[in-house]
């Protein structure tokens, strides 16, 4: 063993050393990115049903949100939030200011949140306008109201098929969860860039970074495809089997 | 606002950059992806496991990440095979070039899919027929592949391309004077970092906006004589 770490031009014994930095890292990247994805989770599905039912109202006023916050990087966003609310001498003032708006934490959360909740708005519109005709039209039938409808019927089914598509999300916000560590905060890629500072090492802090992202987005796909199988399982396509060819075959000849 | 009219050649040099970056890194990923596509869908086994390979990796990790691998790592195991096999001597990545390379990479998979998922969408009969007519495998991949795969990979490729103008934004933080960092520059020089970020988002809004525009343009060229539902 001790021969074999020879021949690999990294030094392993200082990753192990500080692994339990990197687990904090982990900790710090993983409760930014679900809490994110939680609270910006919840707003969306006010603002996608303001969306597919084009309220007057709502709609616009969703739908410039939505464009400002997709057409832009969510570096720049986080930059606006964090570096930028401290210009105002009335936001530096005000009681926002000492516990949360000074905070990298806080402000990393607030433009994480608010980027995921324009991105899964869309994607969870897509999803309601996209409810066969035929559901909604046997949901009127047997009387239902619009707001039952959209409870019972219409939002069901559309986060049934959102689920594909959210499982992109979910990566993408993991993969921009790095923006943290630009603003000082010590997530996955922030323990990284330490070890690197602090030893002086070209690659092994971004290679721990590298893997412990990649297992975990190997964890987010794997969570994904069972809820797949779980709550898609009736809309994605049955794969023939060895017995369905043997039935098949023996109705034929029959 | 007078602010930013004083700083505006150092904003217009970023947004150049910019777009520079994002316009190089594009036929990076563009060639990479037409690769993957046909490596993915060639009966060979190897290539098929190398791409999938790829994508897979790299879908895996944050572009920061890679980008300061490639940067800081790079560097390092370039010189140290210069040195060990004396073919070059002391080299240096710059910045720009990290970039570009780690993100036309990087996007090369996200191409890859949508690739071949608009060579899988056209009617495999159509290319059976192009083969039963005598059509050299070129001709067909020109008057029968090609415009049908634009088409079907258009949206792919609009989403793809909005995706990696905004990521080209990372690289400010490797150091390159991009829209970001030479608005964040500016910013804290002036102690107006609000207005900066804000006018550095405004531009990022233009250009995906006009992006948008112009690839619908092209999104209709090539619908032609489509029939929508």
């Amino acid at each position: 063993m001790e021969n074999f770490l020879s021949y690999i031009p990294l030094d392993i014994s200082l990753i192990v050393e500080n692994f339990d930095r990197f687990l904090y890292g982990v900790w710090m990247t993983l409760n930014l990115t679900v809490l994110a994805l939680i609270v910006g989770g919840l707003l969306a599905v006010p603002m996608a049903i303001a969306r597919a039912s084009s309220h007057p109202i709502f709609n616009p006023i969703v739908w410039a949100y939505t464009y400002i916050f997709r057409g832009t990087p969510l570096l720049v966003q986080t930059y606006l939030i964090y570096f930028g609310l401290g210009q105002f001498e009335a936001i530096r003032q005000s009681w926002l200011w000492d516990p949360i708006l000074s905070s990298a934490w806080w402000c990393a959360f607030i433009a994480f949140t608010l980027n995921t909740a324009a991105y899964s708005t869309e994607l969870l519109r897509g999803a309601i306008i996209d409810t066969p005709k035929g559901e909604v039209e046997a949901a009127i039938a047997t009387g239902h109201s619009y707001r039952s409808r959209m409870r019972r019927i219409i939002l069901p089914s559309a986060f049934r098929r959102a689920i594909p598509a959210y499982s992109n999300e979910v990566i993408f916000m993991l993969h921009g969860s790095v923006v943290a560590s630009t603003i000082t905060l010590q997530d996955i890629l922030g323990v990284g860039r330490w070890l690197n500072g602090r030893f002086y090492l070209a690659y092994e802090g971004f290679i721990t970074a590298a893997f412990l992202y990649f297992l975990i987005v190997l964890c987010i796909t794997w969570i994904f495809r069972w809820l797949e199988r779980r709550y898609l399982g009736h809309l994605t396509r049955r794969e023939i089997t060895e017995t369905d060819i043997e039935i098949l075959s023996e109705g034929s000849t029959r | 606002m007078e602010l930013i009219l004083e700083y505006q050649s150092q904003l217009l040099a970023g947004t150049l950059m910019t777009i520079k970056l994002a316009l190089v890194s594009l036929i990076i990923s563009v060639l990479l992806g037409l690769l993957g596509a046909w490596a993915k869908l060639s009966g060979n086994r190897v290539a098929q496991k190398t791409a999938d390979v790829y994508t897979t990796v790299v879908r895996g990790i944050p572009d920061l990440v890679l980008i300061m691998l490639v940067f800081y790592g790079g560097q390092v195991t370039i010189n140290a095979i210069g040195e060990m096999s004396g073919l070059w001597g002391y080299l240096e990545i710059s910045q720009f070039i990290a970039g570009v390379g780690t993100i036309g990479v990087i996007f090369g998979a996200y191409f890859t899919e949508t690739f071949r998922g608009a060579i899988m969408a056209i009617p495999r009969g159509q290319i059976e027929a192009g083969i039963s007519c005598g059509m050299p495998r070129l001709l067909i991949f020109s008057h029968i592949i090609w415009p049908q795969m634009v088409r079907y990979a258009l949206p792919g490729f609009t989403n793809n391309w909005l995706v990696q103008l905004k990521t080209t934004a990372l690289v400010s933080v490797i150091g390159l004077q991009d829209l970001v960092y030479n608005a964040f520059t500016a910013g804290r020089s002036t102690g107006q970092l609000f207005t900066f970020m804000a006018a550095a988002l405004f531009i990022y809004l233009i250009l995906t906006a006009i992006s948008d525009i112009a690839l619908r343009a092209l999104d209709r060229h090539y619908s032609r004589g489509v029939v929508r539902a």
